[in-house]
């Protein structure tokens, strides 16, 4: 019984001191010390809240380079990946129907790379490999109306190389690159007004939920 | 396989091994309750949480005492966190306005935070409030941990002392793990998580439009304060769904680098702290090496198993579920750490993974997680095997087996196996038992092969404490919360118990001087035989159940067969 009263008291106490005090104290300093960082590295055009450097958003317009495919259409709410099995018939069925969008959108390009056919983990991968990206750079330059070279350079400008010279892989943030093409040349008034839906139909048939 | 691939394991096992005798050294010496620098900003902390919870702390426990404080604080924590979800609506600190969480989910979660698993049916971003995840989830994170170092040192204890009843105190070493060890780590880990883009607010989901005019709401949160801990603890309960893979929970290669570090420097250097403690270092560098050992081959397979050519797609490396910062390599490197330790947090979706690579993850689990393993536990999960051998051993050449000069006899042995084969058990026919109620199969995502699999993963998760899941599975119905959350109990404490059994039973015994018979437990044959017993007993336990999964599995993807 003393047990199951010491038990209560360190467990209200301890729960102040790691559950309330600690995070609060790490949320001032991170606050002060990272303010961008530690409110999801926000991005704004005049005011304007057009999402996270760090979260993926949906493009499927032909004058945007195209993310990672999303397993929950890229509404964080909640994340998570289409977890098909090796042998799925869904993730074979999932990376043919893209691969066919895919040719078509972007004439003589050839077999795309599987960083556009398979769907990331969080479905928020704000990251393209450079080979998915030049894939694309014909189908962009064309649809802008950039001289090609143009948009090679600007993507060369965006690769992002190994963090220390060895960690991770070389990437490309795909919507601080997009971001840079609609200021050089900005989509036409009546493309960009062209309405859109909230969010598009889950392009795979298997469940996300779960960890 | 790149060059780049074989620098950063490089890296990563070089920093490990750098790491563990000034952190092995320091956590003994805060358990052998000398003075160190971190007393100075923070003995205040410990003395006041020893006062205001009316602990003594100068008495000794003996082992049945410790376990029942150990026992009656988890079932403090599982009763207050199960009421903390079912009320959290009409609590502060919930922006989004969440609603209670039901009671199967809300005891399957408690259950498993309070074991150290993290097993989650929920989604975090959609379902707990900053207030839940703060004192409820991230508390747990911290003290669940505490208590599997309390155990590991415990039964240090019992192998170093001689002829007495106690094996110390369960509320000063619960304190003293959390205040000294985990909570400094886990603070400067936070901020240097927040740097990298872990985000660190309070702030309510906000509405963005994206450059193509839709929507879109980003979740926010208290999460990099907790990501901190859930690795520092081998916790692995992601603040959002997606877990690691999530590019606010893990956002660059330097946040992974640094997390699967966390996940492996505390137990790393527990078998640094267990060499002093019980004054035979060697032997503790040799848990180290056979850790490492088992570590570098299970890894090196998993890798080889996912640069192999899945014929279906006709791809090899195939990046469904993998984040494209972090590639093949470190998707893999994470998940071997992640099972292997009990941590269970992912940076991609094991589901995904080809097939052996999945396998590989599951029977990193079903040894037992010992390979570092969880934060205390892995110690001591591998002291069980330890045991075992030299028991082994001692039948082998007829001799009554001792243990660095402590006679093992049938008591033990007998605690030894409860411990080894209850994890087992739960696992094999909780597996069984899902697999043929249709109850259990209505859950199931995928088919063929890699349904059975799912649910053997969910098993192995839940009784291994880890918490990682082949996600396709909807884990959040009644059914398998209740089961999954009795699975995560069973695995956790009839571990726990039979250990601080046999410390207490070791603590009271004499200690025998070496002689020329003793059996030595700092030489390679040890290791040899040591290994030998951990793949034996994993082995024989669960080929079957492997063959019916993963194995199979990968056999019909060389054929090319969908399900």
């Amino acid at each position: 019984m003393k047990q199951i009263w010491i038990s209560i008291r360190i467990t209200l106490f301890l729960m102040l001191v790691l559950g309330v005090a600690y995070p609060v104290i790490v949320t001032m300093v991170a606050q002060v010390a990272f303010p961008d960082k530690a409110n999801g590295s926000l991005v704004y055009d005049d005011g304007l809240l057009r999402g996270s450097s760090l979260i993926a958003q949906n493009f499927e317009k032909p004058e945007y380079f195209w993310p990672r495919p999303s397993a929950v259409s890229y509404n964080p709410l909640p994340s998570g990946g289409t977890n098909a099995g090796p042998t799925a018939k869904g993730l074979l069925d999932a990376a043919k129907e893209r691969g066919a969008k895919l040719r078509a959108a972007n004439l003589g390009a050839g077999d795309p790379p599987q960083h556009l056919l398979f769907a990331s983990g969080s479905g928020l991968d704000p990251h393209q490999t450079l080979a998915a990206i030049k894939y694309q750079v014909s189908r962009v330059a064309v649809a802008r109306g950039i001289p090609q070279n143009e948009v090679e350079k600007l993507v060369t400008d965006h690769l992002e190389g190994r963090q220390l010279g060895i960690l991770g892989e070389e990437v490309v943030n795909v919507l601080a690159l997009n971001r840079a093409l609609d200021k050089v040349k900005p989509i036409p008034e009546s493309a960009a007004q062209e309405p859109q839906q909230d969010q598009v139909q889950p392009n795979h048939p298997l469940d996300s939920s779960g960890k | 396989m790149n060059i780049f691939d074989i620098l950063q394991f490089t890296l990563f096992v070089g920093v490990l091994t750098l790491l563990t005798p000034p952190l092995g050294r320091f956590i003994a010496r805060i358990f052998e309750g000398q003075r160190t620098w971190i007393h100075r900003p923070f003995s205040w902390l410990e003395r006041l949480t020893y006062r205001v919870s009316g602990i003594d702390e100068k008495k000794d426990m003996d082992w049945k005492q410790y376990a029942l404080a150990l026992l009656a604080f988890n079932f403090i924590g599982l009763a207050v966190l199960f009421f903390l979800q079912m009320i959290q609506s009409g609590l502060p600190l919930n922006p989004q306005g969440f609603a209670g969480v039901s009671w199967h989910s809300a005891f399957n979660t408690a259950a498993s935070f309070v074991t150290n698993t993290n097993w989650q049916g929920y989604a975090g971003e959609t379902t707990m409030s900053y207030l839940t995840q703060m004192i409820g989830l991230a508390f747990q994170n911290f003290v669940s941990a505490a208590v599997g170092i309390a155990v590991a040192i415990a039964l240090a204890r019992g192998i170093a002392r001689k002829s007495t009843q106690g094996i110390g105190n369960f509320w000063v070493d619960l304190t003293r793990s959390t205040i000294y060890i985990l909570l400094p780590m886990a603070f400067l880990l936070a901020l240097v998580l927040v740097s990298q883009g872990v985000v660190q607010n309070f702030s309510p989901y906000l509405e963005a439009v994206t450059l193509e005019g839709a929507k879109q709401i980003l979740p926010f949160g208290p999460a990099a304060s907790q990501v901190s801990i859930k690795f520092l603890g081998t916790n692995g309960g992601g603040f959002f769904n997606a877990n690691s893979a999530h590019p606010f929970e893990n956002p660059t290669a330097l946040s992974n680098f640094l997390q699967m570090l966390a996940i492996f420097i505390i137990p790393a250097a527990l078998t640094y702290t267990f060499g002093i403690m019980t004054n035979a270092r060697k032997h503790g560098w040799l848990i180290y090496g056979v850790m490492m050992m088992l570590f570098v081959v299970l890894t090196g397979a998993s890798l080889a198993s996912e640069y192999s050519q899945n014929p279906i797609v006709g791809q090899s490396g195939v990046m469904e579920g993998k984040e494209t910062r972090f590639g093949i390599f470190n998707s893999i490197l994470f998940s071997t750490v992640t099972t292997s330790a009990s941590c269970g947090g992912v940076n991609a979706m094991h589901s995904s993974l080809s097939p052996l690579s999945g396998g590989i993850a599951i029977f990193n689990m079903m040894l037992g997680e010992i390979v570092f393993g969880g934060v205390g536990a892995g110690l001591y999960g591998m002291l069980l095997f330890v045991l075992l051998t030299i028991f082994l051993a001692g039948l082998m050449v007829g001799r009554t087996p001792e243990y660095l000069g402590k006679k093992i006899e049938g008591r033990e042995m007998m605690m030894v196996v409860l411990a080894i084969l209850a994890p087992c058990a739960t696992i094999l026919l909780g597996t069984a038992l899902s697999s043929v109620l249709p109850v259990g199969l209505t859950s199931l995502a995928n088919k063929g092969p890699h349904g059975f699999s799912e649910i053997l993963y969910a098993f192995t998760s839940a009784a291994a404490n880890n918490g990682s899941a082949f996600a396709g599975l909807n884990a959040n119905t009644p059914y398998y919360n209740v089961m999954l959350g009795l699975a995560v109990l069973f695995g956790r404490f009839l571990i726990i118990v039979p250990i601080l059994a046999v410390a207490g039973s070791l603590a009271n015994k004499k200690i025998s001087p070496p002689s020329s018979g003793t059996f030595e437990v700092d030489t390679s044959l040890f290791a040899v035989l040591l290994i030998g017993v951990i793949l034996i007993v994993g082995a024989l336990t669960f080929l079957p159940a492997l063959s019916l999964g993963p194995i199979v599995e990968h056999v019909l993807m060389l054929n090319g067969r969908t399900f």
